[in-house]
């Protein structure tokens, strides 16, 4: 054996108590001291439904947002078929919950798996084209999906599944994205997140470095249909209809210019644009075309002035507190 | 011991043969040099010994590990996993990952959690995470990039990315290192420099060691064996003071004339 | 059989629209490497430009079928200047998003200008239907459509194999730093590859307008990403390609349509555009070359 290899074999410490680290208490009180402090305002009534529909919203758009963020920001494979991951998510946790009856948890939780599985699919063969292909793959599968919907009576067709059972409150919610932010945040900040990002660097780099691309691919488009999944259930069970028309091409393309927009390869970049293009989104509610307009431009003038969008590659970081480190410490410590 | 032993190697691309009949043999522990005029063929062996071309005929074999390994048809990660690592001509660094990230991404093996374990952030990812760390920054210490390891790979200066190349492709633990053109840019001094690197390299890791060469003066320095190839053609091999006077090999280069002494 | 030949007619016409559109993405990919995710919209304006002189300024088929291709002409230069030239050197991602931003602005502003609704062409083409074979119905449309479609295409291979321009156009998508060095101004041969595509793409709208009478901002979408998949499948990059492309899958649809399949036919076509992307990438009409790293 080389020397090389020998190097690997002393014995280094773990353990539990690593976890239970003073940032991660930290992050966990935060956490929760905002879920209850909105519960409490929701529970008071100071909530109207307008505002929470748009939370919910927000909601939806970062668990999605992270979704395509660590399949095209981390591991830069371009999906524009994302859309067609949250509709499998919404029609299964509908079908689950309206149709079988069966409670919210087991529709989110079968929504989501049907969503992974169907992204390996999916994945498994498109994954090995490169740039404007795998685009133009992807967006096929998303239109595929979204026709063959279309033409499933049992859900509806065209004209939309309806009274799907409302489930979905701010406890839901908030914890599908504190779960998203967490898995996206633990997978990036690990060796497959490296890998991921080495991926999207130098394929062919990472590849002689000894990674599996082709399963960090999958791997990546997997995780990201996995959410997609969860944000399309939490859609169905909180709008109650469901129309194939709404998870086509143009909603893949909304959660993209919300990555573009927040930085591709920053997860609070995209927690971050995905308030401001819901809150922009709300605002030009009355104008549908309007705001098609706007977000043309918007992706236009990032693309042509800042491609690298609001935060790049780089996370929010609260080091300008504290002495070094933060909530999400930047380039070192990983 | 044969580390390498190439048989009758070809590799086409449609009408171009890029390599031809080519057979070579590296014994262990050696610094051999693959030299020859551009285009002659060297980058694309290189390619086709690290899975990232499927030869067109001819075999490869390696022993690594203790095993012995046929190249044919290995993908290029299931070959570097075997013990053979590279460099590239134009550096392929990851430009926008750290130097430590760089080198860190370059330690798949023995990686004992999987990805469920780093994401509910079990004790075995805090190990692995640490042990990682610990052997890539023992690395960038005999590389002297310590100081510079949460730097973006991309604002180093070229020497250094050229030694942070190699520190990555040691991370991968190889027994056989491919080196392409690992001097190209350098100046007689920087050169020097990584002539006494690769020595070390290979004494302290044990390492057999090829690489592709323009410039003659670390080729006969260093080089224990050379190779040469002119049109994907094998037209000589030995000793680098055999080479250098081989007639065949002063024709390739300059076509008939003297070349300028090293 | 008479029904095979009638879908055959059908798909024919369908499929003339199909390769129109299509030759423009592949002479833009041919030369820029990009795929053009406006090109559809283009040819959506085509339609709304006939419709416009059709309508209010009473002109015959010929004239607004000129007219409107040089209008798309110019856009597409335009288009070409003002957004692509930017992202040139950027990288696929970045060129992607930027095609697809300048696609849902010419999609949503056109929506915003002229509302949603669809209009409907005035009847500028005689509307008779004649049998052949005994039973085989053919408009007397069908047959403009496919005169006009067959024109333009050689005209086409005239312009690409016999003039300056069509050299320079070859050379560049070949190897744009070589055809620099030989003296060709590459920005102006881009212009003229855009001009010429679009111009296809705009008498693609006006042939649809005159044949199938409505028009909407949204028509491009569909037919933009078939002729994409046309393109693929004759070979993205390769003029015959997209003219052997858009035929196929002209016909192809018709016959899914016609046979049980119409609510799947879109379907369809992305099944065999992600079909031929794994199985032969280069498209039906390309070569099997091995790629040198």
């Amino acid at each position: 054996m080389g020397s090389l290899a020998k190097m690997s074999k002393k014995r280094y410490r773990g353990g539990i108590l690593k976890l239970f680290n003073k940032k991660n208490i930290i992050s966990l009180a935060v956490i929760l001291a905002v879920y209850f402090i909105v519960q409490f305002f929701i529970s008071n009534g100071s909530i109207n439904d307008y505002i929470f529909t748009n939370v919910v919203l927000i909601g939806i758009n970062i668990i999605l947002a992270l979704g395509l963020n660590l399949i095209t920001g981390f591991t830069g494979q371009f999906s524009l078929g994302h859309a067609g991951f949250m509709s499998i998510g919404a029609y299964i946790c509908a079908i689950v919950t309206a149709k079988l009856g069966l409670p919210f948890a087991i529709g989110i939780i079968l929504a989501a798996i049907s969503a992974a599985v169907i992204g390996f699919l999916i994945g498994l063969p498109t994954l090995r084209l490169k740039g404007d292909y795998l685009a133009i793959a992807t967006l096929g599968f998303g239109e595929i999906i979204k026709n063959i919907f279309f033409n499933i009576d049992y859900v509806g067709g065209a004209s939309g599944f309806n009274d799907i059972p409302f489930y979905t409150n701010w406890t839901w919610l908030y914890f599908s994205v504190v779960l998203t932010v967490v898995v996206v945040n633990n997978f990036i900040k690990s060796y497959a997140g490296r890998a991921c990002i080495a991926i999207r660097e130098d394929e062919t780099a990472a590849e002689a470095m000894g990674v599996n691309t082709t399963n960090y691919k999958i791997l990546a488009f997997v995780i990201g249909a996995f959410f997609a999944g969860i944000a399309g259930a939490l859609y169905a069970n909180y709008i109650c209809l469901l129309k194939p028309d709404s998870f086509g091409f143009l909603k893949s393309i909304d959660i993209l210019v919300i990555v573009v927009f927040g930085g591709m390869g920053s997860i609070t970049g995209s927690i971050f644009g995905a308030i401001a293009l819901t809150v922009i989104s709300a605002f030009l509610q009355s104008f549908p075309e309007l705001r098609m307009v706007i977000y043309s431009l918007i992706l236009f003038f990032i693309m042509i002035y800042r491609p690298q969008g609001l935060m790049g590659t780089k996370e929010f970081s609260l080091g300008f507190l504290k002495k070094r480190g933060g909530l999400n410490a930047k380039a070192q410590d990983k | 011991m044969l580390k390498l032993k190439i048989n009758n190697l070809t590799m086409a691309f449609g009408g171009i043969i890029a390599v031809s009949n080519v057979s070579m043999a590296v014994e262990e522990g050696l610094i051999a040099g693959l030299i020859g005029p551009n285009g002659a063929g060297k980058t694309t062996l290189f390619n086709v010994m690290t899975g990232m071309y499927s030869p067109t005929s001819g075999t490869i074999s390696y022993k690594l590990r203790g095993k012995d390994i046929a190249g044919n048809k290995l993908k290029p990660y299931q070959i570097t996993k075997c013990g053979i690592s590279r460099t590239f001509q134009n550096i392929r660094l990851f430009k926008d990952m750290t130097v430590l990230d760089n080198v860190r991404l370059a330690f798949h093996d023995n990686i004992k959690c999987g990805v469920m374990s780093s994401i509910l952030r079990l004790p075995s990812f805090y190990s692995e995470e640490e042990r990682i760390y610990k052997e890539a920054t023992e690395l960038l210490n005999v590389f002297k990039l310590a100081d510079k390891k949460n730097e973006f790979a991309r604002n180093l200066p070229y020497g250094e990315q050229r030694r942070l190349e190699i520190a990555r492709a040691l991370a991968a633990k190889p027994e056989i290192l491919l080196l392409d053109e690992p001097a190209a840019g350098m100046n007689p001094n920087e050169t020097k420099q990584l002539m006494g690197l690769i020595k070390w390299v290979r004494d302290k890791y044990k390492l057999t060691i090829i690489l592709i060469e323009h410039d003659m003066s670390l080729v006969m320095n260093i080089c224990e064996k050379v190779f040469v190839l002119d049109y994907g053609q094998l037209i000589a091999e030995g000793a680098p003071k055999e080479v250098q006077k081989n007639k065949k090999v002063i024709e390739a280069y300059l076509g008939g004339k003297d070349y300028v002494k090293a | 059989m008479q029904q095979l030949l009638q879908q055959l007619v059908n798909g024919i016409s369908l499929g003339s629209t199909y390769a129109l559109i299509a030759l423009g993405y592949t002479m833009v990919y041919g030369i820029i490497n990009l795929i053009n995710f406006a090109h559809g919209d283009i040819y959506m304006v085509g339609a709304y430009v006939g419709f416009a002189l059709t309508t209010f300024f009473h002109m015959d088929f010929i004239s607004s079928l000129i007219i409107s291709m040089v209008v798309c002409a110019i856009l597409g230069v335009i288009i070409e200047k003002v957004a692509y030239k930017p992202i040139r050197n950027s990288t696929r991602i970045a060129a992607l998003i930027t095609a697809i931003s300048v696609s849902l602005f010419l999609e949503y502003g056109m929506m915003y200008f002229v509302k949603a609704e669809t209009r409907t062409f005035p009847n500028v083409l005689p509307d008779w239907k004649f049998k052949i074979f005994g039973g085989v119905i053919i408009n007397v449309r069908d047959i403009y459509i496919i005169v006009v479609t067959v024109l333009l295409m050689v005209l086409l291979q005239y312009v690409i194999h016999r003039t300056k321009v069509g050299k320079a156009m070859r050379a560049v998508s070949l190897d744009a730093e070589a055809a620099q060095l030989m003296g060709i101004d590459v920005n102006r041969t881009i212009s003229y590859t855009f001009a010429i595509g679009s111009a296809l793409a705009g008498a693609a709208g006006v042939l649809v307008g005159v044949y199938y009478n409505t028009i909407d901002p949204l028509m491009g979408i569909m037919p933009g990403l078939k002729a994409f998949v046309a393109a693929v499948i004759g070979g993205i990059g390769i003029i015959p390609g997209a003219m052997f492309g858009g035929f196929f899958l002209g016909i192809t649809e018709t016959m899914v349509s016609a046979n049980g399949g119409a609510l799947y036919k879109d379907a369809v076509a992305f099944a065999i555009l992600i079909i031929i992307l794994i199985v032969k990438p280069n498209g039906l009409l390309g070569k099997n070359v091995k790629e040198k790293v």
